[in-house]
């Protein structure tokens, strides 16, 4: 054994110097490096991850449909101003991906203050596929797997306590959305999907903060969505919600519905009274 | 009338009716309390049926709703800032911390049987309740009931209006939600714009730095006790005043300043106002059963370092709310000192500002006019067209302000630009007041015209007439005699002069300078208004109308088509010839 390992080294001593070799130790190095990765990786990063033909086919659906603002390879377009025509996509990950597209909010109808929610123009699959073509672009947040946003053990009371120290001042205490400066504004998070909800916490889409796992762990997300999903079917205890914006719809229905019915009824009151009807007899008489 | 012999022969004696109940119990108190000559005039008391007048009842059977529900309430509410943990039945908030107020306004809420009907029905009373006094105000000043003898009691009125504003504030602050909390929060930063005092009054408010643990019960004591008491107190003298001077009304035939024409307290007006009342608690209670108000189980517990979008104080609030919301942020930076004009203006002054023009609107208006005489009988606002426009103006910028203090609402309702809606509110509160007020006078002016036109010459009977050179007129008939004495009620104004500029040793009259302002504002206040015509000019447009029936005179008689409808003769038994 000794005299083994005496005549290897000295065999790779004697050829340590060769031009071959420095390419054969970094070929070596990250051939390890890569082995240790896949071995101790996280599953779900690349357990069922994209495969090549559904990057290959988004990035056919990335050159029809995205292409002509976020540029050919997903770099982004700058204008001439300096200012993004569409960001670079480097590195936003298939979550972003899943929540843009998903929502409908890309592709984009019309350029805007901001992108806004409508019927999703591509399918599932289709997303998916795009999805995985801007994660091959660089290393993002990926899709959510279903275990991340199931919420059916989240915490309400503590969700709610998260959800109006971080997100009412945008999304109203109600979840029924906000203005923001410039045109822009937090939307209504009534009837987004659990998934969506906790992309866009990942990934803080256009003019939301990212909430990463540090300020807001993986459990508190959750109870953020066992919390807002749970008010999406609660119950109203005090009757019609007039759109749960606050006192300024409240005022409106308290002039409109209120001092409008009431001022109606006096009307009726002061319109007549017995004795008028006594003279319009004793006129017919 | 009774005559004093029977006027039956019927061969039946008379009996006495059986004797009435209620009359005995009458007399019992009667005997004992003297009722009947301290009630016997008020029973009898005229009110003028006018719908306009029913707009203060709205108000006055509001707070007694906001009575009988706020007692209710109080059974239940905790006034303290003391923390607990939450075990009630509302799931959602379990295990938070949370002050006993917020506590037991969620036990109110869902665990007090009819505690949310009732927690509701307080609130949108409330909201009534100064909109109400609003609206009944709007009338009083459109009718120019507030001139004399009214001043003192349109002061009242305005008083009462602050209070109930105060008092809607104190209750919208005491559940302790996070809607109450940041209000109190605006309200603190208010009183710590006050310059050099600032921070002590906030400390003394809060009895330490803000939300410390004093403001709730102290806020309570306010609310439930000295408010209303004070409310009552000037709601009585209000009445009183009411009662004393009689009721106002609208000029007509055989209505003068000195009487009134309506229906008595009892039995007419009791039954009205009675029935008011429980048509006013049935809209409340229906409001309070199908309509969300405050839900504060969303707002959640206040933490001062929470807030959410949507914060907006309840609508009477909302023109304070719009002048903070659209200010500049201008500050000065003076010895060491920091003044907030962007909070001291719109926080401080401008609402201490309305609040003088408002109560000192009567005796501004007499000045103005010289008119510093008695009125019972009230005034159409085309009448006065710059009142009347005033008023618009003041209402457009109430609106406008309003608006602005709901900006990021509007924004999200119609897909608007938060930035633009203040931008465009900072302009457009001094530009379209100011358009309105043109508007609305030049309506007035228009009205008054179209008044006399129909005094001079009828009104338009909408019979289209063919003369004999083939030209069209539509007829005009006279106005009836009371219709005509109705328009012509009012008294016709007189524009002060002012005194003469010297007199006759060259010296200038005292405060002329004064005078001459009066004269000019008196001048601009009458400008462009129609007066009604004068007996002259009633009698020509007369003459001329009975130029143009003789004119037609030959006709009489001889039934033709088309005249049957022409207002000049009883058209009764004449029937269409359809010799043409």
């Amino acid at each position: 054994m000794r005299l083994l390992t005496r005549k290897i080294s000295a065999r790779l001593s004697a050829r340590r110097r060769s031009r071959l070799a420095a390419p054969a130790v970094l070929i070596l190095g990250l051939l390890a490096t890569g082995g240790v990765w896949a071995a101790v990786a996280p599953a779900g990063a690349d357990a069922t991850g994209p495969n090549d033909d559904q990057i290959q086919a988004g990035r056919a659906l990335f050159a029809v449909s995205c292409a002509s603002c976020h540029g050919l390879n997903g770099e982004g377009i700058t204008t001439k101003k300096g200012n993004n025509y569409g960001p670079s996509l480097v590195g936003v990950g298939g979550a972003s991906v899943d929540f843009q597209v998903g929502t409908g909010r890309m592709p984009m109808a019309q350029a805007g203050a901001q992108a806004v929610r409508k019927t999703p123009v591509f399918d599932d699959d289709q997303i998916a596929e795009l999805a995985a073509y801007v994660g091959s672009l660089g290393a993002g947040p990926a899709i959510p797997e279903a275990s991340d946003y199931d919420y059916s053990n989240g915490n309400v009371a503590r969700g709610g306590q998260f959800f109006r120290t971080n997100c009412t001042a945008c999304h109203n205490f109600a979840g029924s959305g906000g203005a923001l400066p410039k045109g822009k504004f937090a939307p209504s998070l009534i009837g987004v999907s659990a998934k969506h909800m906790y992309e866009a916490m990942v990934i803080g889409p256009q003019q939301m903060p990212v909430f990463s796992n540090g300020v807001l762990t993986p459990d508190a997300k959750k109870d953020v969505i066992a919390y807002l999903k749970l008010q999406e079917d609660a119950p109203s205890p005090g009757g019609f919600a007039l759109g749960s914006v606050g006192p300024v719809a409240e005022g409106m229905f308290a002039w409109l519905v209120g001092i409008g019915s009431l001022v109606g009824f006096g009307i009726w009151i002061t319109a007549g009274s017995a004795r008028v009807k006594k003279t319009k007899k004793g006129a017919d008489a | 009338m009774a005559d004093s012999v029977a006027t039956t022969n019927g061969t039946e004696p008379a009996v006495t009716a059986k004797a009435n109940p209620a009359a005995a119990v009458a007399t019992w108190a009667d005997e004992r309390l003297g009722i009947a000559t301290a009630t016997k005039k008020q029973l009898r008391k005229v009110f003028p049926d006018h719908w306009s007048f029913m707009l203060g009842e709205i108000a006055l059977w509001s707070f007694v709703i906001l009575l009988l529900t706020g007692v209710f309430l109080s059974l239940w509410f905790n006034p303290s800032m003391g923390e607990v943990i939450y075990d009630g039945s509302y799931e959602q908030l379990k295990g938070i911390h949370m002050s006993e107020a917020y506590r037991s306004t969620l036990e109110i809420s869902f665990d007090v049987r009819a505690g949310l009907l009732m927690r509701q029905m307080h609130h949108w009373a409330a909201m009534l309740f100064i909109a109400a006094m609003l609206v009944h105000m709007m009338r009083v000043f459109l009718t120019g009931a507030f001139r004399k003898p009214r001043e003192l009691n349109w002061i009242i009125g305005g008083v009462l209006l602050l209070l109930g504003i105060l008092e809607g504030f104190a209750g919208y602050s005491l559940p302790d939600d996070l809607l109450s909390g940041t209000g109190l929060r605006i309200a603190d930063g208010l009183v710590k714009a006050t310059p050099v005092l600032g921070s002590y009054m906030s400390f003394f408010m809060f009895g330490g730095e803000f939300p410390g643990d004093q403001i709730i019960p102290r806020l309570y004591t306010a609310h439930i006790l000295l408010i209303p008491g004070l409310i009552l107190a000037l709601i009585a003298a209000h009445m009183l005043l009411l009662v004393y001077h009689k009721h106002t009304q609208w000029p007509g035939p055989g209505r003068t300043e000195n009487n009134v024409v309506g229906y008595p307290m009892m039995p007419v007006y009791a039954a009205k106002a009675g029935g008011f009342f429980f048509i006013t608690f049935g809209v409340t209670a229906l409001m309070g059963g199908l309509m969300t108000i405050n839900p504060v189980w969303r707002f959640g517990p206040y933490n001062p370092a929470e807030v959410t979008a949507g914060s907006q104080p309840d609508w009477y609030m909302g023109i304070a709310e719009g002048l903070l919301r659209i200010m500049p942020g201008w500050e000065t930076h003076i010895f060491g000192v920091t003044l907030s004009w962007n909070i001291f203006l719109p926080g401080q002054i401008a609402p201490i500002a309305l609040l003088m023009v408002v109560l000192a609107y009567p005796f501004i208006e007499q000045w103005i006019t010289g008119d510093k005489r008695e009125h019972h009988l009230l005034q159409r606002p085309r009448n006065v067209p710059t009142r009347t426009a005033f008023l618009a103006a003041m209402i457009t910028l109430y609106g406008l302000l309003w608006a602005a203090g709901g900006n990021d609402i509007l924004a999200t309702t119609f897909h608007l630009d938060l930035n633009t809606i203040t931008y465009f509110m900072r302009g457009a509160i001094f530009v379209i007041p100011p358009l309105v007020f043109i508007l609305a006078k030049r309506w007035c002016i228009s009205l008054q015209r179209h008044d006399k036109e129909m005094l001079l010459h009828g009104y338009e009977s909408g019979i289209i007439m063919r003369d004999a050179e083939g030209g069209y007129t539509e007829r005009h008939l006279p106005l009836s005699p009371e219709r005509a004495y109705t328009l012509t009620a009012h008294e016709r104004p007189e524009v002060y002069a002012g005194l003469s500029g010297a007199d006759a040793n060259g010296l200038s009259a005292p405060k002329a300078r004064l005078d001459q302002l009066r004269a000019r504002l008196s001048k601009a206040w009458y400008s462009g208004d129609v007066q009604k015509p004068t007996v002259a000019e009633l009698e020509e447009a007369h003459h001329h109308a009975e130029l143009e029936h003789a004119h037609d005179a030959p006709l009489e008689g001889h039934a033709a088509d088309g005249h049957q409808f022409d207002g000049r003769h009883e058209v009764a038994g004449e029937e269409l010839t359809q010799k043409h």
